[in-house]
């Protein structure tokens, strides 16, 4: 995919580690890799998904999402515990790369702490903290 | 001296000018004075190639090899004939001087080699999954230990049971204090794994229970009944088998083991007095993402063309690092070529027949020795091609007397097993016939009579004789 | 247009498999053939043999000679893959390692009547002490990474002594993935290291990160970049100022034998890879052998058995034995006493170079290598493929192809594939980490000058070809037996035997 494919829709929140969250009311949110992240990794081969009912901490790493020649680490945009994980990416991981903010979703969690979607990046300042890397 | 060098003071007058120095010892500047060695090694002079030939020979000369002495030792190497032309195969250049096939469009030989591999010992252990190979036997058993407490997602203990190598029992220690891990040893009675006592051993913080099928006295073990008690705790079944015999023997994969594993040697191997060899892994379709080492898989090229690359290097520690299956990088894959060449020269049927011949002359072997005075079975389970017995005369002076004879009679156990310091441990392969058998026979009642008439010699009313 | 090889579909040696051939013709069997369960219980014995093929000796040799053609090998081409030493691998040591008494001598044979094996182990062991500085050496480790793993439980065995559980393992962000890999299994935290401008180890990020819970601190030096830290008396004052072990990867080794000693740099534990400098062919992935050579205070801890030399005293000149008696020892690595196969080629290797041989060795890869990078520098590639640090370099140096991607649009792989149309194999790619878009090119001393030219000659026409067109190396290889394979597939959905009907 060329660079002008390119694109961090602007009702998410994003984490400089290149994932987002999208919000689902107050408690729940839905998180995934951004377009950066699954274009640096290359085509997805493997993703294994982490359990339902796992806490996840903000900052910290999930799960990992395999390449040919990289793994890279999934980091937690925001901390809660894992409701649903998106298991059709078992058989078909490379929806990542297609469609990183729809059916390359990985995660739903319900939120421990709201407050820290404050701390996350909108979308044009994202896109901003790319261009200076 | 030999250098294999070509630069000659033309070509390093040149090289310097472009690089733009007046010496080499310019380009060492940046090694400080201080860690300067400032003198020759004190090693020897080179030497002419007639004349390394000739110290080396001289050094080979002083080992009584299977050619100056009839080869009755196992314990997990044998003296099985290699035929002519893995030598000549293994060493082509293109096989024998490549690196690791990193750049896989100039490498299909030797990945389709891998690949190759991988498919016969597959098929041998019955296991869908192998690698391409580790080092050898018993540093595999301790790989198989690093898996397990991954697969089982952090468990620390291990069951062992006393019939696995004694190799493979001490490698498997050696790294478990690294991996954090603890083992505990099941007994064995009348020379097979007391089954009762690795029921009790096995609990829920087991992660791999290690079995050995021939084990190390030579008994098959009844590895199905066995892992009965493994699987109900979800630890592990690691089964250390002898390739040799899985033409006749119930492979490992259709007797519930997750891992099968073992010393390559007796496929395409020379003794070479220990090394090298090749380790076999062969698992469970669930744990292929947790196998160490290289494995070759299979895909097509740009113009759809079949080709085999490095599959999942992600498991491997060139990407992985820390978090890599293993740390291996240079395995043993020349090893590896020489036991699938040879397992091609033995073709289905001959391996098969191989493997039968191996348990008649076994059973011949043992049979015979039995019934020399003196000499009683050790054990009397099922045996494949290595049994154990017990002598009533000293096993080192019986030994010796052997060697004079021009015969390595076996193993002595007593080095491993303190509780079989009379124990002998006797090796059969191919190339062992009726009349080296019957000489061993021989030899070994000979030596025993004749240790037995030292003793009597000794006895306070006999004084030995002046020298 | 298609090659030749091209044409040729791969076939495994299973698919050209008939019923009723075969290749071996094994002796009678000779004694009673009773059938099999009366010997062994039929519930133990296999029902079906294993699907291995049925050729004739001839179909074999052929399958595998066609194979063999189907690689690339250092006997044929220029191979600068670095830190792989790839140097000639002499036939004399294939022919010494072939002689019986080192080929069918068994393992567990009496010391007593395999005392020239064990000689000759001792004598390399005596060898690779003198190269490396230390008093002690162990054959036992199969490969680097095995002599990394004795290294780091030597370490743990040396502070568990000494009533310490240290957690932390040192290592430069420029290591070899094998020493994290090693690190964790010998259950320690690995902790990375930053390298400065110089292309050294960072010296404020080394002190702020050295304390009492450091174990060890793995470097290679020169390392990785075949630069020499000139720090390193400072590092190992550092690391053993805190009681730690210093660590050194031999993988380097060519750039300095006979010049320096990791011993006197003040290294504790040193492996050495007999592949890689001591000529013991790489076997398209081994055999290879990584023995490790130690300080005194390391020594108690050897593995098991270690091979010594015993003075007769009643004048018949000195024995050889496999000492097991060392109670402090960490035990046994692997079966036996080692790769001994290896061990006779690299004695062969160093008894024929001598003291004077090793020397000049480092000293021409050094010379080769320094060549290179300048002839390199003086064409197109000192625009586009940069070294990474500018200063002499060791034994190998690393360029990077970021300016070459952003200049001329092809990347340092496409560079690597199309150098295989060339008829050379590439450098090593994508290595260390530190560099973007890393070539590591090691030439070795047994380059002629020739091969270095034509090679720098190549990278030239490969650069003026992408300035033109970079398509054409973003598609290469174009002659090679395959072209670009689908790794993603093959990982995807891994296939990793041949499949057999029934």
């Amino acid at each position: 995919m060329a660079d002008d494919d390119a694109n961090y829709p602007d009702e998410l929140l994003y984490h400089d580690q290149h994932d987002w969250a999208r919000l689902e009311g107050d408690e729940h949110a839905v998180l995934g890799i951004t377009w950066y992240a699954q274009d640096s990794l290359g085509e997805v081969v493997f993703y294994d998904p982490p359990e339902v009912g796992t806490a996840i901490d903000k900052d910290s790493s999930y799960a990992e999402v395999e390449s040919v020649k990289a793994v890279s680490d999934v980091i937690a945009p925001l901390s809660g515990e894992i409701v649903e994980v998106n298991d059709a990416l078992e058989d078909a991981p490379e929806k990542i790369n297609e469609d990183p903010y729809g059916e390359g979703w990985l995660v739903k969690v319900k939120l421990t702490a709201p407050a820290e979607a404050e701390a996350l990046l909108g979308a044009e300042e994202y896109r901003k903290l790319l261009e200076k890397g | 001296m030999t250098r294999y060098t070509s630069a000659t003071p033309a070509d390093r007058a040149e090289m310097l000018a472009t690089i733009g120095v007046e010496s080499s010892a310019e380009l060492f500047e940046q090694v400080p004075e201080p860690l300067r060695l400032g003198r020759p090694l004190a090693l020897p002079d080179g030497m002419s190639e007639a004349e390394v030939y000739e110290r080396l020979a001289a050094l080979a000369a002083r080992n009584a090899d299977a050619e100056a002495q009839v080869c009755f030792l196992g314990a997990g190497m044998y003296d099985h004939y290699v035929p002519a032309i893995v030598d000549a195969i293994i060493q082509r250049s293109e096989f024998l001087t490549p690196y690791t096939p990193y750049q896989p469009e100039i490498s299909q030989g030797g990945l389709q080699a891998m690949f190759e591999f991988q498919t016969a010992m597959s098929e041998l252990t019955a296991l869908p999954v192998s690698n391409a190979g580790l080092y050898e036997g018993p540093s595999s058993v301790a790989s198989a230990g690093y898996l397990a407490i991954g697969a089982t997602k952090g468990r620390k203990r291990f069951v062992v049971s006393r019939g696995v190598h004694p190799h493979s029992r001490e490698t498997l220690a050696t790294y478990a204090v690294g991996y954090g891990a603890e083992i505990a040893e099941v007994g064995l009675e009348d020379g097979l794994t007391d089954a009762a006592a690795l029921a009790e051993a096995v609990d829920a913080e087991t992660a791999a229970v290690f079995l050995q099928s021939p084990n190390f006295l030579g008994a098959v073990e009844d590895v199905e009944a066995l892992g009965a008690a493994v699987k109900e705790h979800g630890a592990l079944l690691v089964v250390a088998v002898d390739p040799m015999t899985l033409g006749v023997l119930k492979p490992p994969g259709e007797c519930g083991a997750d891992i099968a594993l073992g010393e390559g040697q007796p496929l395409g191997n020379r003794l070479d007095f220990g090394g090298p060899s090749f380790g076999f892994f062969c698992g469970s379709e669930e744990l292929i993402r947790r196998m160490p080492g290289r494995i070759a898989g299979e895909t097509d090229d740009v113009d759809g063309r079949r080709g085999f690359v490095l599959a999942l290097q992600t498991r491997e520690q060139h990407i992985r690092r820390e978090k890599a299956t293993h740390n291996i990088c240079t395995a043993q894959a020349l090893n590896a070529l020489a036991a699938t060449i040879h397992l091609a020269w033995l073709g289905r049927e001959g391996f098969r027949e191989l493997g039968e011949l191996l348990v008649r002359r076994t059973a011949y072997a043992r049979e015979r020795l039995a019934a020399v005075p003196g000499v009683e079975l050790l054990h009397g389970a099922p045996v494949a091609r290595e049994f154990a017995l017990r002598l009533e005369a000293p096993v080192g002076a019986v030994l010796e007397r052997c060697a004079e004879r021009g015969i390595a009679a076996g193993y002595p156990l007593g080095r491993d097993y303190p509780e079989y310091e009379d124990g002998l441990l006797v090796a059969i392969t191919e190339r062992r016939t009726r009349e080296q058998i019957d000489a061993l026979a021989d030899a070994l009642g000979a030596a025993i009579q004749a240790e037995a008439g030292e003793l009597i010699g000794h006895m306070p009313n006999n004084p030995p004789e002046e020298a | 247009m298609e090659m030749p090889l091209q044409r040729e579909r791969a076939q495994t040696i299973f698919e050209k498999s008939k019923p009723g051939r075969r290749a071996a013709v094994l002796p009678a069997v000779g004694v009673p053939e009773p059938p099999l369960e009366e010997l062994i219980p039929a519930r133990l014995l296999r029902s079906e043999p294993p699907r291995l093929p049925e050729v004739a000796e001839p179909e074999i040799v052929r399958h595998y000679n066609r194979l063999s053609r189907r690689n690339f090998d250092l006997d044929t081409g220029f191979y600068p893959l670095g830190s792989c030493t790839m140097k000639h691998n002499p036939r004399l040591n294939e022919r010494v390692a072939a002689l019986p008494g080192h080929a069918r001598l068994h393992p567990a044979q009496d010391p007593k009547r395999a005392q020239g094996a064990l000689e000759l182990m001792w004598l390399l062991q005596e060898s690779l002490a003198e190269i490396c500085g230390l008093p002690y050496v162990s054959l036992q480790p199969s490969a680097g990474s095995h002599g990394e793993l004795a290294g780091l439980l030597l370490t743990r065995a040396f502070h568990a002594d000494r009533g310490e559980a240290r957690t932390k393992v040192l290592a430069p962000d420029t290591s070899h993935g094998t020493n994290p890999a090693s690190v964790t299994m010998a259950g320690y935290e690995i902790v990375k290291v930053a390298t400065d401008e110089r292309g050294g180890v960072e010296m404020d990020d080394l002190r702020a990160k050295v304390d009492g819970d450091v174990a060890c601190l793995m470097l290679t030096n020169p390392n990785t970049l075949g630069l020499f830290d000139e720090n390193i008396a400072e590092i190992a004052a550092l690391i053993h100022g805190v009681g730690g072990t210093l660590y050194y990867d031999g993988a380097n080794l060519n750039a300095v034998m006979g010049h320096s000693r990791p011993g006197d740099m003040g290294f504790d534990i040193v492996h050495v890879n007999l592949h890689k400098s001591f000529s013991q062919p790489h076997g398209g992935g081994g055999p290879g052998a990584g023995p490790i050579a130690v300080s005194e205070r390391i020594e108690p801890y050897l593995p098991r058995p270690q091979v010594v030399r015993r003075e007769s005293g009643n004048g018949s000149g000195p024995s050889f034995d496999l000492d097991l008696d060392r109670p402090k020892s960490i035990g046994r690595l692997r079966g036996f006493q080692g790769n001994f196969g290896v061990f006779v080629r690299s004695y062969a290797y160093i008894l024929s170079l001598g003291a004077d041989g090793l020397a000049e060795a480092s000293e021409t890869a050094v010379l080769n290598a320094n060549y290179l990078k300048a002839r390199l520098a003086e064409g197109r590639a000192g625009k586009h493929l940069p070294v990474a640090f500018d200063r002499h370099c060791m034994h190998e140096f690393v360029l990077s192809g970021k300016p070459m991607k952003r200049e001329l649009g092809i990347a340092t792989l496409d560079l690597a594939k199309r150098l295989l149309d060339f008829g050379f194999h590439p450098p090593t790619v994508y290595f260390p980490l530190l560099v973007e878009e890393a070539l590591m090119i090691e030439p070795t001393e047994t380059e002629t000058k020739e091969s270095l030219d034509a090679f720098a000659e190549a990278i030239e026409r490969i650069l003026v070809e992408a300035e033109e067109d970079p398509e054409v190396a973003k598609q290469a290889p174009y002659t090679t037996p395959v072209r670009r394979l689908d790794e993603v597939k093959a990982t995807r959905k891994p296939v990793v035997r041949q499949a057999l009907r029934d």
